[in-house]
């Protein structure tokens, strides 16, 4: 069984970050923002470990808690080793671990967290999120300064941190299952489009979830995906209607709701920061969904492999919230 | 659904660029950069009394330091998404290749960051240039003697 139920599991509490262009998208409820993408730092890999800090802090300090009252620290980002979390976890001595699934690895850090909690293995879990376009840019991409020619396919990588608390006292927002997704390579290798890359992953763990969890769409007030952008999100629903007969109608991509269309960003947002933002931004602070399913949606690719034109696997894992 | 009949879906879902817009466009902003190097030549040969050959030299060095000038300057990069390959293609974009490189790399040591990632993206020009050119030269002695 891919998927996972959890009985004492809740989220308590969460701090974000915002870039510039974030702040002057579509976000409105972050607890900070940037002016630039230095942050008062030298470089921009020092700026988005200020970044993790500076929401990790915040999370610790409104919730007075210390290091040794936390039991594991889970964080993940998009850099090479995700080097971000890891420098950011070298200042705290918190138990630590490291996850990685590209765009889906806030969900991975929830399920992971949440796994430590249900089992009684852990009370309190911090779970660490962060992108920031300039890196993702330079790892990935081209140069900064080169402003490189882009697809119209191409998505945007979000400049943000998110911090979230996780524990085993009873809060209004309650993790009440996972389903850990299946990498899944359907021969694209086209880097440039990686809404493409992951909407069948996403499809597959939509429908693995429904199945295991003997639900239909209906019994969800919204299903939210990561970061499929403009085209991966039409490409997710066709795949359904055609190869599962859904019909999803209560639907948002978090992709398509973070940039305004006048911020040039082609298919819109992507990064493993853009979903966590949308979900505590828009749809937690809403307080109109009681049952949310969140599938995250990661395009797992290097930049060898795509070199050497193998085909790039997708992932996505789920997690379902209920909120009272 | 399997792969293929999902790289038709990715197909008919993937937006067209419009490559008649683009070329015309390239074209255009090319043709008037192109112009404006015109004119720099014929200032140079007028005003100093230089061959075209000097001047061509000349407007060349003025043309790289501009394009490299603007880059640092930070603004060069938002002309070239505008731009496209209007800009790209000149040397104005192979200047620009080299500089937006070794910005990006300062910061990682004038050897191990700057130094072996200058020609990061230049690096494949200056090869084809230099291999194409030597073909063609070679056809030449081959064909003319």
């Amino acid at each position: 069984m891919a998927s996972k139920k959890f009985t004492n599991v809740y989220i308590k509490d969460n701090f974000a970050i915002v870039g510039p262009l974030e702040r002057d998208g579509l976000l409105k409820n972050y607890d900070f923002s940037m002016d630039d993408y230095y942050y008062g730092e030298k470089t921009f890999e020092q700026a988005e470990i200020k970044m993790q800090k500076v929401v990790m802090d915040n999370l610790l300090l409104h919730n007075k808690l210390t290091d040794s009252k936390i039991d594991l620290l889970v964080g993940g980002d998009l850099l090479n080793q995700i080097c971000i979390s890891n420098y950011n976890a070298a200042k705290y001595r918190i138990p630590y671990l490291g996850v990685y699934s590209a765009c889906a690895s806030f969900i991975e850090g929830l399920i992971v967290s949440s796994t430590f909690i249900e089992s009684k293995q852990a009370k309190t879990v911090v779970n660490i999120t962060s992108s920031h376009n300039l890196n993702a840019e330079r790892q990935f991409r081209y140069p900064v300064e080169y402003g490189a020619i882009k697809k119209h396919t191409t998505t945007f990588t979000t400049t943000g941190a998110c911090a979230t608390l996780l524990t085993n006292e009873v809060t209004n927002i309650k993790i009440e299952s996972a389903t850990i997704g299946k990498a899944l390579d359907m021969g694209l290798n086209d880097a440039n489009n990686m809404g493409a890359i992951m909407a069948p992953a996403a499809a597959e763990t939509l429908v693995t979830h429904l199945n295991e969890m003997k639900r239909n769409t209906s019994y969800y007030d919204l299903i939210l995906t990561g970061d499929l952008g403009k085209v991966g999100k039409e490409l997710f629903l066709e795949v359904l209607r055609q190869s599962h007969n859904i019909e999803l109608k209560k639907y948002i991509d978090a992709g398509c709701e973070i940039y305004t269309n006048n911020q040039e960003t082609y298919a819109g947002a992507s990064g493993p920061v853009a979903l966590p933002l949308v979900l505590f931004d828009k749809i937690l602070g809403c307080k109109k969904y009681k049952k949310i399913l969140v599938i995250a949606t990661g395009s797992l690719q290097s930049v060898q492999l795509a070199n050497q034109k193998l085909g790039i696997p997708g992932i996505a894992h789920a997690i379902s919230l209920e909120v009272s | 659904m399997n792969k293929d009949e999902y790289k038709k879906l990715v197909k008919k879902h993937t937006p067209r660029e419009d490559k008649l817009h683009n070329t015309i466009y390239a074209f255009l902003i090319g043709g008037f950069v192109g112009f404006i190097v015109e004119g720099i030549i014929q200032m140079l040969m007028n005003m100093f009394d230089l061959t075209r050959v000097v001047a061509s030299t000349w407007t060349c060095l003025i043309v790289i330091f501009s394009a490299s000038l603007f880059t640092a300057l930070g603004f060069f990069d938002n002309w070239m998404t505008k731009a496209k390959a209007g800009l790209l293609l000149p040397t104005t974009g192979f200047a620009h290749s080299v500089q937006s490189s070794a910005l990006d790399y300062k910061k990682e040591g004038l050897i191990t960051g700057l130094g072996s990632n200058f020609f990061k993206l230049a690096g494949s020009v200056i090869l084809y240039g230099i291999l194409s050119s030597f073909i063609l030269v070679l056809l030449k002695v081959i064909i003319h003697g």
